[in-house]
């Protein structure tokens, strides 16, 4: 080995980071194996859930996506992270069918979400898939316990069963005191967990959130990001996050980094 | 940290033997570096000598007899008085991650793996300190968003470097960068 190898190598080893405590023990906890992984290729990954293959996508003149790609496993919690403007909102777009790439592949299970009607796309994202965004996005006349009923009734499910639904989950969210009240009466910390309820009343497969904490102060923000990782992990659900905050991407599994709408896989 | 200070704010609750309060301390400050019996025992002899605790009993055993002690009036000033002391920042002018990134970007190497990688490393330890606190209880709870502050701090000076390693890089390796070095 060369004097410039061995100097190179030094540079390469990322320091241990300083923490006054030690990290509990567990697999993938160690230095051992941390490092730069290829981008994935979900194409030779075969049994993802969901996957993203080398998508492009501009709005206008400006590119968002550039050769995206992207898998996610049953049950995995991946966070999307990256600086604004990276692209990491369009990505989790286009994987949820909301937006159609210009170019790529998304595909679900075996299905290709590009080869299916729009009527499709919307059954899917009623019934397999839950979301929860920044702001909440609940409507704002019906009471907490109707929005979270909301995609259940969409779905062809009765109003009576919907509704024991939608308090069964809010009472597992903790915020079963706020189901008769309309979501302006209650606090951003609430109105949040009553939209974590309606994301998974459905018993979604994927759940999709973007900015789930972005409005929310630091104890709310863990709150919900606790309750939305436990109910994912007991429902077995996969959730795609889109954060720009460490401290809560730190609950997800896996995080790929998205810079000028390429990803980067960072193994850990 | 002042262990003598800890083991007097500990003593405050009620008189103890050594060997409870070592255990009290390692459940609440010594994930990272537990004390051994003999900090304990040369830390209560200096803070017993110095007037801030005294002898409140001693329980014959088998071995040696055990030691009972209790904060004098003096202890508990000298924890008030400690207490007021605000601690000094820690500041971060030389760490080796500085030190590598500069070293990258003078000798044209890829600055922007070492900042992916330190980045990876960084994430690594703070899912450990999230599934720490999410199983702990509120004393877990404090020390990791503690740790994990301090993290999140490094990866936002991560994420901005990242965002100018260019100017970063000219800067350092243009002529003018040496010849204003002290």
């Amino acid at each position: 080995m060369t004097a410039r190898d061995r100097s190179a190598r030094a540079v390469a080893a990322p320091t241990a980071p300083a923490v006054p405590v030690s990290p509990a023990a567990g697999p993938g906890t160690g230095p051992a194996g941390v490092g730069l992984a290829a981008p994935a290729d979900p194409s030779e990954s075969p049994g993802a859930l969901l996957a993203a293959i080398e998508l492009h996508k501009r709005f206008g003149a400006t590119p968002a996506l550039d050769g995206a790609s992207l898998r996610v496993d049953a049950g995995e919690i991946v966070a999307l992270m990256g600086p604004s403007g990276s692209g990491k909102s369009t990505l989790l777009h286009c994987l949820a069918g909301i937006v159609g790439p210009d170019a790529g592949e998304v595909h679900y299970g075996t299905r290709r979400l590009s080869a299916m009607s729009e009527a499709g796309r919307s059954a899917l994202r009623r019934g397999e898939f839950g979301f929860v965004f920044q702001f909440g996005q609940l409507v704002p006349e019906l009471t907490c316990a109707e929005n979270v009923a909301l995609p259940l009734r969409l779905g062809g499910v009765g109003r009576r069963a919907a509704r024991e639904r939608a308090h069964a989950q809010l009472a597992r969210l903790g915020v079963d005191d706020v189901a008769g009240k309309r979501p302006g009466e209650v606090s951003g910390g609430q109105g949040q967990r009553v939209a974590v309820a309606r994301a998974l009343v459905s018993e979604p497969r994927v759940i999709f959130a973007d900015e789930p904490t972005g409005a929310l102060d630091s104890l709310n923000g863990e709150e919900v990001m606790r309750l939305l990782t436990e109910a994912a992990r007991t429902a077995a659900a996969a959730v795609v996050l889109v954060t720009h905050d460490a401290r809560v991407a730190a609950y997800s599994d896996r995080e790929v980094v998205v810079r000028d709408g390429r990803t980067r896989s960072l193994a850990g | 940290m002042s262990i003598g200070h800890t083991l007097l704010g500990l003593l405050e609750a009620g008189p103890r033997h050594g060997y409870d309060l070592k255990r009290s301390y390692d459940e609440r400050f010594g994930h990272d570096r537990p004390l051994h019996y003999g900090q304990v025992y040369a830390t209560l002899s200096r803070l017993l000598k110095n007037g801030l605790v005294e002898v409140d009993g001693v329980t014959p055993g088998d071995g040696p007899d055990r030691k009972r002690y209790a904060i004098t009036e003096a202890g508990v000033t000298d924890v008030e008085h400690w207490l007021t002391q605000p601690e000094r920042p820690d500041v971060y002018l030389h760490s080796g991650l500085y030190t590598k990134l500069v070293i990258a970007l003078l000798t044209g190497r890829a600055a922007a793996d070492v900042l992916d990688r330190q980045r990876a490393e960084h994430l690594t330890a703070m899912r450990a300190l999230t599934r720490r606190k999410t199983g702990g209880d509120l004393a877990d709870q404090l020390v990791c968003d503690h740790a994990l502050f301090h993290l999140e701090a490094d990866l936002r000076f991560l994420e901005l470097t990242a965002a100018r390693l260019d100017a970063l890089a000219s800067a350092l390796r243009s002529p003018q960068a040496d010849e204003a070095r002290p």
